[in-house]
């Protein structure tokens, strides 16, 4: 079901292109002019690229003097409108994702979530919800 | 007694209005007397007439948390630090041979330096108007060298520009120039000013276009010996026989502007970036050591905080031994918690549902940081790069070469990647093994001797370091006006300190800074109790 979604994805996206850090820095980030990165289509590729620096490969989280909840086998994800804000909005130490990713990317990797390691939710996630539930990125400070 | 005894000095003069004024009259006081606002550190905390037996546990031995320590400690407070990992200096930190770097997660990566060569996988650079930081350094003698921050001779690199060649950054900015100032000239020529510029500022502009842009005597960019004496030579000039220079060919409008070299350009003004930086001899974690050598009987290492717990006498924290797990609470009547807000919003703590909403209002970078080692200095001896950064728009996006060491024989240690953003997530996102190998692989296009000289390297990945759970903290606009006034304010018996309770985040300076604020304000609020 999400795959035959996906064919469509291509089109809807909008570039994710240069992430430009030019302009006055504050934080000591890494450089002028920002980078490149190929444009993660599916949900999976979305996932691969951004969820498992912290959610690991498999979605099982981890644990150091704090945590990073596992999104594998979690209840929360039954509901799409959490994930959705949680992606959209970030939460707590987690970042927003709403400047990286457009509604159709967030919809695409929350759907991917939602049937994988371990959760059942094939409902699937629309554009339209994450437009509904999601929110869009706050301004960093500059 | 001269009367000459009775004039104060400027320093003397300031630290008097700091003391009794505080540190905003003392920055007014500096403006009056002619010094620029560099830096609002106008000297170590005036801690004095301590009450006997006052005691501060200090949570966290990162620089917040020893700053405190050190100056609560001297200020004659009986202090205890407590801290997560089996080191002091927290983010302050470098690896060398020998050291092992565990990830969550569970990855395991052991570092094979040479000895003397190292990474600084946090903290990397100390601008000269850090005024907070120098000082300390300066105070407990650690050693610091230039960090070489601008580097005419490194690459400029953009995967579709130039046919993906990196290109010299004296070559593109001096085309930048150029190029600008050929087309400001026209415009000023055609009249296309006019009705903005006077007569005699279009005549003073003209000049300045001629004389900074390198324009020939029809105003335009072209290639001379004159361009070339600013973006190098086709032949330098020599002695002797054939000592002649032969110039070089300018770029196109066109082709410099995909270069995009004004994001580099830009990024050498910014205030935080400017020249000159420092960075301690030996690696950055000489900092934290220091600390460490004025407080370390006063650190409890390796004891993870699980509870923080205050009443109307004191504050109890609760911490669990991360050999034994053996549990045990420390006692006092004050706490600075100088925890990152990524590990400390998870932390159950009896304050005021405002400062917990503020520690959850902030987020964390996810960067990642990776040495390599290479058999011999091939960006020194085949380019002639000693020092600073070569940019790329790949994810590793940039390269930056040791600043110690220049000329020496043997394996050296260069930054392979500062990646930040989806960068920072996609390589950080990879098993270690796979994230060097895609390091190398994005190296490789800038440096082509990396695969015949690389040795072996290790990465940090900010969002996989489990005593930080993150890089460093990141405010919103939004955030910062709902919640920074609440995580500052003290709550109870409780003060919050570190770059995330800054306006420098991410800046060794803002947790000193913040953490000096934050001990202020509580030895006051003591002399009020």
């Amino acid at each position: 079901m999400i795959a035959g979604r996906q064919t469509g994805f291509g089109l809807a996206l909008v570039a994710l292109g240069v992430l430009g850090i030019s302009g006055p820095s504050i934080a000591d980030a890494p450089g002028a002019g920002g980078t490149m990165v190929e444009k993660p289509v599916t949900g999976e590729q979305i996932y691969r690229q951004i969820c498992q620096a912290c959610h690991l490969a498999d979605g099982k989280g981890g644990a150091g003097a704090g945590k990073f909840p596992a999104l594998a086998n979690n209840p929360r994800m039954a509901v799409a409108a959490y994930p959705i804000s949680v992606v959209t909005r970030g939460k707590g130490a987690m970042p927003w994702f709403s400047n990286m990713l457009n509604p159709v990317q967030v919809a695409a990797v929350v759907g991917y979530v939602r049937i994988n390691f371990g959760n059942n939710y094939p409902a699937p996630v629309t554009e339209a919800d994450v437009k509904q539930f999601g929110a869009p990125p706050p301004k960093p400070e500059e | 007694m001269s009367i000459k005894d009775f004039t104060p000095s400027r320093r003397q003069l300031l630290s008097a209005i700091g003391t009794t004024a505080g540190s905003a009259a003392a920055m007014q006081a500096m403006a009056v007397l002619g010094h620029a606002a560099e830096s609002r550190f106008t000297g170590p905390p005036q801690l004095t007439g301590t009450r006997k037996g006052a005691s501060v546990l200090v949570l966290g031995a990162g620089l917040a948390g020893l700053v405190a320590a050190y100056e609560l400690n001297k200020a004659g407070y009986k202090v205890r630090l407590i801290e997560y990992q089996g080191r002091p200096g927290g983010r302050n930190w470098s690896l060398r041979g020998g050291d092992t770097h565990v990830e969550v997660g569970g990855a395991v990566q052991k570092v094979e330096f040479a000895p003397g060569n190292y990474l600084n996988p946090g903290p990397w650079r100390i601008p000269h108007h850090h005024k907070t930081l120098l000082h300390y350094c300066r105070l407990f003698n650690v050693a610091l060298q230039p960090f070489i921050q601008m580097n005419h001779n490194a690459y400029v690199h953009q995967t579709d520009a130039f046919g993906g060649k990196p290109m010299r950054y004296k070559e593109v900015a001096t085309d930048f120039k150029g190029h600008v100032s050929e087309l400001m000239a026209k415009a000023i020529n055609q009249g296309s000013l006019d009705d903005k510029v006077s007569k005699e500022d279009k005549e003073r502009l003209l000049e300045a276009m001629r004389s900074w842009g390198v324009l020939d005597k029809d105003m335009a960019y072209t290639s001379s010996l004159k361009v070339s004496a600013q973006r190098g030579y086709d032949l330098p000039p020599g002695g002797g026989v054939g000592g002649a220079p032969t110039p070089s060919a300018v770029a196109s409008l066109s082709d410099m502007l995909d270069s995009k070299v004004w994001n580099q350009m830009g990024f050498y003004f910014n205030y935080v970036m400017q020249t000159t930086m420092f960075q301690p001899v030996g690696g950055m974690d000489m900092v934290g050591k220091a600390f460490a050598r004025e407080v370390d009987h006063l650190i409890t290492y390796n004891a993870k905080v699980t509870k923080i717990a205050q009443n109307a006498k004191g504050v109890t924290v609760t911490c669990e031994d991360m050999a034994t797990g053996a549990v045990s609470e420390a006692k006092a009547d004050y706490c600075v918690c100088a925890i990152p807000a990524s590990v400390l919003s998870q932390i159950e703590m009896q304050a005021g549902d405002k400062m917990l909403a503020s520690l959850k209002a902030v987020n964390y970078s996810a960067s990642v940081k990776t040495g390599l080692e290479f058999k011999r200095r091939f960006w020194e001896e085949d380019e002639a790069i000693y020092g600073g950064h070569s940019f790329t728009n790949q994810p590793i996006s940039l390269i930056s070469y040791p600043n110690y060491n220049f000329f020496k024989d043997g394996p050296a240690v260069l930054l392979g990647s500062n990646a930040g953003g989806l960068g920072g997530s996609l390589l950080g996102g990879m098993e270690p093994a796979a994230r060097i190998e895609a390091i190398l692989a994005q190296g490789e296009i800038i440096h082509p001797q990396y695969r015949q000289e690389f040795m072996s390297g290790v990465s940090v990945a900010w969002g996989r370091v489990p005593w930080n759970m993150g890089g460093f903290s990141r405010w919103s606009d939004e955030a910062r006006k709902d919640h920074y006034a609440n995580m500052i304010a003290m709550d109870g018996r409780i003060v919050l300190a570190g770059e995330h309770a800054s306006y420098i985040g991410g800046w060794m300076e803002g947790a000193l800074t913040s953490a000096i604020d934050a001990i202020t304000r509580l030895h006051k609020r003591t002399q009020e109790a």
